[in-house]
């Protein structure tokens, strides 16, 4: 699905300006149907993500406060995982925060196709994620990249608040979650977020596991959180990699799987 | 409440400033490469940490063989680039299975 990707032309072309509301018919149908098949994916994550939080001891008002003002996937699981499995609420901050920054390079990417006025680049600001990024810097034109990102970044906020709720009342129905395995979700799923990243970088493989060792052998002794903080140490295994082509560090993250591929949130 | 609540707090106004950084520094403000590589490998480090601990420790102690079982269940599926859904299944399913075995 997002292959092909073009980077984004700046054209001051006036014909190839936007003006007044998005409307469906500005991107091909192709395009619909795979913004719809993001918007499947993330709502079976949703699901999970509202399930296991609850499952996992959090008040239902947390998974889907945290849903609606901070809408990040990847950076809610950690922060759940941390504040449900001990890791503290600085650990959970610091991981969520870390995970996010990368959204600021997305955020550069995709200003263009915000809108105009003030209103617009600052609703339009909370709607950004990688899927949205994605799908904007995929389009071709101006005008259907504001399409893109309008239409995406809107069905995906939809999608994913109503998916938490959705989720978090299954949770909270479920009682003894103990039984259910569900402790191991999260652990488990932020394997499956951090896959790609130990699949492709020699470097995160070495400074993931000397801290992950970091972390775990200082849990009997250091109180909730600090271990997983120390476990920054672990980037004194990095090596410096030879110098690579110039890339757009924006362009990066679509290389992976499409989220449709993997439906792994983002 | 309370640090629950200054945890989504913070995270939310930090997340929304990362998220303005474009509308307005658009053109003007480019991130480096190698700080963005930084930024990544650090979340990845945090990342790899949180699971660890959360798969083997419970409290200051260990969590038992069941739940670090299925976490390793619920790794090879996504190794295998199984589907997130089938991820989540396959690591509960596991930890739930050895527990009614009897493995705490």
């Amino acid at each position: 699905m997002l292959r092909g990707m073009r980077s984004p032309h700046r054209t001051d072309d006036p014909a190839d300006r936007t003006t007044g509301f998005v409307r469906l018919s500005d991107l091909p149908s192709g395009v619909l149907r795979d913004i719809a098949l993001v918007l499947a994916a993330d709502f079976v994550v949703g699901v999970s993500f509202g399930a296991i939080a609850v499952a996992g001891g959090l008040p239902l008002w947390v998974p889907v406060t945290m849903s609606l003002l901070v809408y990040a996937g990847s950076a809610q699981f950690s922060a759940a995982a941390a504040l449900t499995g001990g890791g503290g609420a600085v650990a959970a901050a610091a991981t969520g925060l870390l995970l996010n920054s990368r959204t600021a390079a997305f955020s550069l990417a995709v200003a263009d196709s915000l809108g105009r006025t003030w209103a617009a680049r600052l609703v339009g600001a909370h709607l950004i994620t990688d899927e949205t990024a994605a799908f904007v810097m995929a389009q071709p034109d101006r005008r259907s990249r504001k399409a893109a990102f309008w239409i995406s970044g809107l069905g995906l906020f939809a999608v994913w608040n109503v998916s938490v709720l959705v989720g978090a009342l299954a949770g909270s129905a479920l009682g003894d979650t103990g039984r259910f395995g569900l402790d191991a979700a999260f652990p488990a799923v932020l394997l499956a977020l951090v896959m790609p990243a130990l699949r492709d970088s020699g470097n995160a493989r070495r400074a993931g596991a000397l801290g992950a060792v970091i972390a775990v052998a200082a849990t009997p002794v250091l109180p909730a959180g600090a271990p997983v903080l120390l476990a920054l140490l672990g980037l004194v295994a990095m090596r410096r990699r030879p110098v690579r082509p110039v890339e757009d560090p924006a362009a990066e993250p679509v290389t992976g799987p499409a989220p449709t591929s993997s439906g792994t949130p983002s | 409440m309370n640090a629950y609540l200054a945890c989504v707090l913070a995270l939310a106004a930090g997340t929304y400033a990362f998220r303005l950084a474009g509308p307005l520094l658009h053109g003007r403000v480019e991130l480096p490469v190698r700080v963005q590589e930084l930024l990544t490998l650090g979340a990845t480090v945090l990342l790899v940490a949180l699971l660890a601990t959360g798969a083997l420790t419970e409290g200051h102690d260990f969590a038992g063989w069941s739940r670090p079982a299925g976490v390793l269940v619920g790794g090879v599926l996504a190794w295998r680039r199984a589907p997130f859904a089938l991820v989540v299944v396959g690591a509960a399913g596991a930890t739930a299975l050895l527990r009614l075995a009897g493995l705490p």
